[in-house]
């Protein structure tokens, strides 16, 4: 176990290490010359000269070689200096812990909902399989697959905002703002983890345990709960790492559409303002966060299946 | 991080050719209406008349008009051109890169391998969207900078599929009685191991074909790639998006768009593992 454990965070600080990297050399990306945009953020357009340019050049490194720069960001990244947005002049990581609540609340808002649905539904599909309850739960697995987000949203706001009035149009604060994004995002994701519960369940029904247990005449309601939920889960709980990747990628889309103030919402208002300190940020937040997740997902998958601890090599 | 594991479905035979064939039929169908658009459709896609704006759905105008009176019938059609072209090409690109990385690594291994391996995780670690949003939005607007975009984040799984199945197919005994005969890597690479990964890779494919044209539209919807006034479904639904209220159907019928596409191509990739590989449901 204890090798499970180092050999998982050796492979995650090489990941952390890689993504800075990648951040960093994203924002190469951008044409034109780094030290005018800061500048050009700074001074504004009337006050842009060369000198004032090439003053920025030497005071931020940027006539360093790529490697240095690097090695400089890397320490302040460290260190928790993130640079200042250049649109606001705020510090870039006090902006995303300030939106962070908000999609952290959206997200699992949607994990909750997306699991009361998929988790019935992919176990009905497997118990009742090849039944019209499978195909039904399988077409509305793949119809949740091929809805873009962004227009069930849509379509979700017409119906219960402006027709039914039920709920806000968009907006953030109430409980009830929160119910038609939560539920936009949850049903995407509920999609995936339905099949995925499906299949798993299917997979452990025909272990030989299972079919042991059904021989010796032990009920199926018993079966079902004494046997094979606790090991289809597995893989449904491997996949929350996954997840949270989409559960992130949907909310970029998803607060946008209901104007939600999130780190989505940040992270597409900064690339429009061409927020480069900001946009960094962000994307260097949202994979340190996939990475955490995963993280976790690897200590839970430990106490789900003994087998992880028990093997030297997995 | 682990890969991404589509769970197998167990269908009966019958239903399995439904499918693929429903999703044949649909895919046919809109490469033809892309293919076909100036004869299909009503009206010039991008000839404005003020007079016509916001018109609901009737005869002339199937689907309505937009707030500038364009004909929205037109327009989605002309918009499958772009999705399917986006689609295609970027799915394309990214099959064909993860192909080599994949091939690279897996068969010869060692630091190479783990080397590649290394880059495809940390690459995982970005949630796909964020990334390519990141990308675009840095890059610029234009069709080139979003296919680029989408290309870049997308070829990693199939590079692990590809490297799995070249791993296990370079320890059997066909291949090392290949190797004694006095074959090459290349011969070994291209008579054994590529026509064994290339069911998985073309089932990844199709269902990547709907996952690009996705994310294409939702990037465009965030106002990254194409711009107005240009014919794409994802920009089309932004900016309906002002007179949905007043004009539902400027966000109904492209929206719709989307979807009946990606569940085409979803369909029938699903019909298509299950006929390639039944019951292989850890292939993909």
């Amino acid at each position: 176990m204890f090798r499970y454990i180092t050999r998982r965070l050796a492979a995650l600080l090489i990941v952390a290490l890689g993504v800075t990297f990648l951040t960093f050399f994203i924002m190469h990306l951008a044409p034109g010359d780094p030290a005018e945009m800061v500048a050009l953020a700074r001074y504004g357009q009337e006050n842009l000269n060369r000198e004032s340019i090439e003053l920025i050049r030497q005071e931020e490194g940027l006539d360093k070689p790529l490697y240095l720069q690097y090695g400089r960001w890397l320490q302040h990244i460290i260190r928790g200096e993130w640079g200042n947005s250049l649109s606001t002049g705020e510090p870039v990581l006090k902006e995303i812990m300030v939106r962070f609540p908000a999609t952290l609340q959206l997200t699992l808002a949607a994990l909750v909902i997306s699991l009361l649905i998929s988790l019935p539904l992919g176990i009905l599909a497997a118990v009742k399989h090849n039944t019209l309850a499978d195909y039904f739960a399988m077409t509305l697995a793949l119809l949740g697959v091929s809805i873009p987000a962004f227009w069930l949203g849509l379509l979700f706001m017409l119906l219960f905002s402006l027709i039914l009035g039920w709920f806000p149009v968009y907006g953030y604060g109430t409980l009830r703002h929160l119910v038609l994004p939560a539920l936009t995002l949850g049903c995407g994701m509920a999609a995936i983890t339905t099949r995925l519960t499906r299949s798993s369940m299917l997979e452990v029904m025909e272990q030989e345990y299972v079919i042991s247990a059904r021989a010796r005449g032990i009920k199926e309601r018993d079966i079902l709960t004494g046997h094979a939920l606790k090991n289809a889960f597995i893989p449904v709980v491997t996949m929350l790492g996954i997840q949270a990747g989409h559960l992130l990628e949907g909310a970029v889309v998803i607060e946008t559409v209901f104007a939600w103030p999130g780190l989505g919402k940040l992270l597409v208002d900064s690339i429009f303002a061409r927020d480069f300190a900001l946009i960094q940020g962000c994307v260097l937040f949202f994979a340190a966060l996939v990475v955490m997740v995963n993280l976790l997902v690897d200590i839970s998958y430990m106490y789900l299946d003994p087998r992880i601890r028990f093997e030297k090599e997995v | 991080m682990h890969d991404v594991h589509y769970p197998h479905t167990q269908r009966s035979d019958k239903t399995i050719n439904k499918m693929a064939l429903i999703g044949l039929l649909v895919v046919s169908l809109l490469l033809l209406l892309a293919l076909a658009a100036p004869f299909i459709a009503p009206h010039n896609p991008y000839e404005q008349n003020l007079e016509n704006n916001l018109l609901e759905p009737c005869t002339q105008y199937p689907f309505g008009t937009d707030d500038l009176g364009r004909c929205i019938f037109s327009r989605v059609i002309f918009g499958t051109r772009n999705a399917l072209f986006i689609g295609i090409i970027v799915t394309l690109i990214s099959a064909t890169a993860g192909l080599l990385v994949g091939l690279v690594s897996g068969y010869y291994g060692g630091v190479i391998d783990e080397l590649l391996m290394r880059l495809v995780d940390i690459l995982l670690a970005f949630p796909g969207l964020v990334l390519a949003l990141a990308i675009a939005g840095l890059l610029g607007p234009g069709l080139f900078n979003l296919m680029l975009a989408l290309a870049l984040v997308g070829w990693m799984s199939y590079a692990r599929v590809v490297r799995g199945a070249a791993l296990s197919i370079k320890e059997k005994d066909f291949v090392e009685s290949a190797r004694a005969i006095g074959a090459g890597n290349i011969y070994i690479i291209r008579k054994h191991i590529l026509p064994n990964v290339t069911a998985p890779l073309l089932v990844m494919a199709t269902l990547g074909i709907g996952h690009v044209i996705l994310n294409a539209a939702a990037l465009c919807f965030l106002g990254l790639g194409l711009q107005p006034p240009e014919a794409v479904w994802g920009a089309m639904l932004s900016s309906g998006k002002a007179f949905l209220r007043s004009a539902p159907h400027l966000t109904i019928f492209p929206g719709l768009a989307i979807m009946i596409t990606v569940l085409a191509f979803n369909f029938l990739g699903d019909g298509l593992r299950d006929i390639t590989a039944p019951g292989r449901n850890e292939m993909i």
